[in-house]
């Protein structure tokens, strides 16, 4: 699906990322994790064919990412950005409807199934109710989930997340991930998202690549990658890797940095004198 | 959260209320366009000579075949070489300025952009008035060159701007109009120079500077079509990019539009509206500003709707300006009508920008 081949990546003359190699794979489920200003919206925009390679290359289905043109590329993958600023006070319904740019007619008019994707994007992002509320009035995780209903209208192959859910609340993140989570395993979806909430990662995630001082410090399954010596080498930060006795699923717990992760905390001894 | 599947009724109850929204334009379309037709008749009615309305409407009735009344030969000059040239003109001038004001704001995603604003009809009107004093003013193949020296400066002011207002790769919202105006202010002062080098009376000045349909009729419509028509088919070309190119430029990108070329092709077209008006009526402000922000309240922002009922209302506004410019002084002398278009639009303008920024709407 998509193939990086030592590709180096940044703004000018300043180097973000450098000599990247992997490939991702029809249906796989991709976490890209790493502390801030590690890369990882660079790599997000440069596979989304927004930031061009300084060097080397990026294929999407064996053609280069940059020759693919807009609309096949939309058609191929959808992306959800960051920040979601609109404007203009389009309905939720228009915006969303906007998705299904890259697979109308140029001039054509709205199609029954165009329609009916929107519909059913915004029924699984539970955005149904927002449909003829204007875009700039909705709440900000409302507009998130508007956006993410506008990119599943694209009906790609890859959905690409980045940091898409950071604005969401516990349960409308929950809500997005087990989306992308059906979608992924019924339709075979790839989900790639960058994100930097660890135990999110580590609950849908099948693969981490990990992103530090500009490389890829790591890259391979979950299991393998989400350990405590790794994350806390990349995060400088001693961390602690368990499996949840409940859900089975791993989760990481970061330890004071002052090192003295055993003493007490200073309101309980209080409250105990 | 596992999605059921759609019911048919549910995916009816959309169409259907979609369906609405497209019986409202449809309707909206409706009166704007006969009251652009009548207003066009009204305007021929209304100046120093006094004709009445009967016999205009006689005299129209005539030319289509259906009456066999005729005016004086004086009236007939009046209402059709004068008063009716000068309206169609107005409302063409309008209509070309109000969809250049559309395609600006959602394209810079700026609510104060429009050609004034940001000093594109002053380029445009530079470039005519530069033609001019050079004594260019031959047409090719048909064409008249005027309209193509304010193209040029329309064109040359953009880019100055849009240079001027760019900061790390990025164009600055709050530093548009400030270049916009700075530009503007520039070549206004040039044009008075040039204009005054060459010996020409200030009301050649003050024709390009403050616009006026004074003295014009069908030759400079013929002027005007091409490029007006050349803008307006550019820009319906890119209507539904224009929605999604007003989400800025990564989501455009995501959304598969080619942003570079649609983005070039939409200035290129705003600017063949620009300078097919301005090379006619001189620089009018605030038609392109405040037309597209009432129609946006009324009609929503989808901007293939806007555009038309935007150049309907604009042609509609302008030609009652005009008509305002010539009655407006007890003298009898005519008002450039860009006075009465910023006598007008300003506060209405300061209206909407202290109503509508609080709720972060246009």
């Amino acid at each position: 699906m998509i193939r990086v081949k030592a590709l180096s990546l940044g703004y000018g003359a300043r180097a973000v990322l450098e000599d990247l190699n992997f490939q991702v794979d029809r249906g796989e489920f991709v976490g890209i994790l790493g502390p801030n200003g590690s890369g990882k919206s660079t790599l997000v925009n440069a596979l989304a064919g927004l930031l061009p390679p300084q060097a080397g290359a990026i294929e999407l289905n064996g053609q280069d990412l940059q020759s693919v043109a807009s609309r096949v590329r939309a058609q191929t993958m959808a992306v959800v950005p960051q920040s979601n600023e609109i404007r203009f006070p389009f309905s939720c319904m228009e915006v969303v409807l906007m998705g299904r740019y890259p697979r109308r007619r140029r001039l054509g008019t709205l199609t029954p199934e165009d329609l009916m994707a929107g519909l059913r994007a915004m029924r699984q992002t539970t955005t149904e109710h927002l449909q003829d509320r204007l875009v700039t009035e909705v709440s900000g995780g409302e507009r998130q989930r508007v956006v993410i209903a506008r990119a599943l209208a694209q009906e790609p192959d890859i959905l690409m997340l980045d940091e898409a859910t950071s604005s969401l609340d516990v349960r409308k993140k929950l809500e997005i991930f087990e989306l992308c989570q059906a979608l992924n395993r019924e339709k075979n979806l790839t989900v790639l998202c960058a994100i930097h909430d660890l135990n999110l990662a580590a609950m849908y995630c099948r693969r981490l690549i990990i992103l530090k001082d500009d490389r890829m410090v790591e890259d391979g399954a979950t299991e393998l990658v989400f350990t405590s010596e790794i994350l806390s080498a990349v995060f400088e930060t001693p961390m602690e890797v368990a499996r949840h006795p409940l859900s089975g699923r791993l989760y990481g717990v970061m330890l004071p940095l002052s090192g003295d992760a055993a003493a007490e905390p200073e309101i309980l001894k209080a409250g105990v004198s | 959260m596992k999605a059921e599947e759609l019911s048919a009724l549910e995916i009816q109850e959309t169409w259907d209320r979609r369906r609405a929204g497209s019986r409202r334009f449809a309707v909206t379309l409706a009166v704007l366009g006969l009251s652009l037709a009548a207003s066009i008749g009204l305007a021929t009615a209304i100046g120093r000579l006094d004709l009445g309305w009967g016999e205009i409407a006689q005299a129209f009735l005539n030319k289509i075949g259906l009456s066999s009344f005729t005016l004086d030969r004086t009236g007939e000059v009046i209402v059709f070489h004068l008063r009716f040239s000068r309206a169609v003109l107005a409302a063409l001038v309008g209509a070309c300025l109000a969809g250049a004001g559309v395609i600006f704001q959602g394209l810079l995603r700026n609510p104060l952009a429009d050609p004034f604003t940001i000093g594109v009809s002053t380029g445009a009107a530079f470039g005519a008035a530069l033609l001019v004093v050079l004594g260019i003013e031959g047409a090719f193949w048909g064409l008249s060159a005027l309209p193509l020296g304010a193209l040029a400066g329309a064109l040359a002011a953009l880019v100055a701007v849009l240079i001027l207002s760019r900061e790390e790769g990025r164009i600055r919202q709050e530093s548009l109009v400030l270049a916009g105006i700075v530009v503007s202010t520039f070549l206004s002062a040039f044009i008075s120079l040039i204009k005054s080098l060459d010996e020409e009376s200030l009301s050649a000045i003050v024709f390009w500077i403050m616009g006026s349909f004074s003295g014009r009729g069908w030759v400079h419509v013929g002027f005007l079509l091409p490029y007006g028509l050349a803008g307006l088919v550019l820009a319906a070309l890119n209507y539904r990019e224009l929605d999604i190119l007003a989400l800025g430029e990564e989501q455009s990108h995501y959304l598969g539009v080619a942003v570079s070329r649609t983005r070039l092709q939409l200035l290129l077209a705003a600017s063949l509206l620009t300078a097919a008006a301005v090379s006619v009526s001189g620089v009018i402000g605030f038609v392109g500003l405040v037309v597209p922000h009432l129609i946006r309240i009324l009609a929503g922002p989808s901007h293939g709707r806007l555009l038309i009922l935007a150049a309907l209302a604009g042609g509609l506004t302008l030609i009652w300006a005009d008509v305002l410019s010539r009655v407006i002084l007890p003298g009898g002398q005519e008002l450039p009508v860009g006075v009465v278009t910023a006598l007008l639009g300003g506060p209405f303008f300061f209206y909407l920008l202290k109503t509508r920024k609080g709720r972060g709407v246009w």
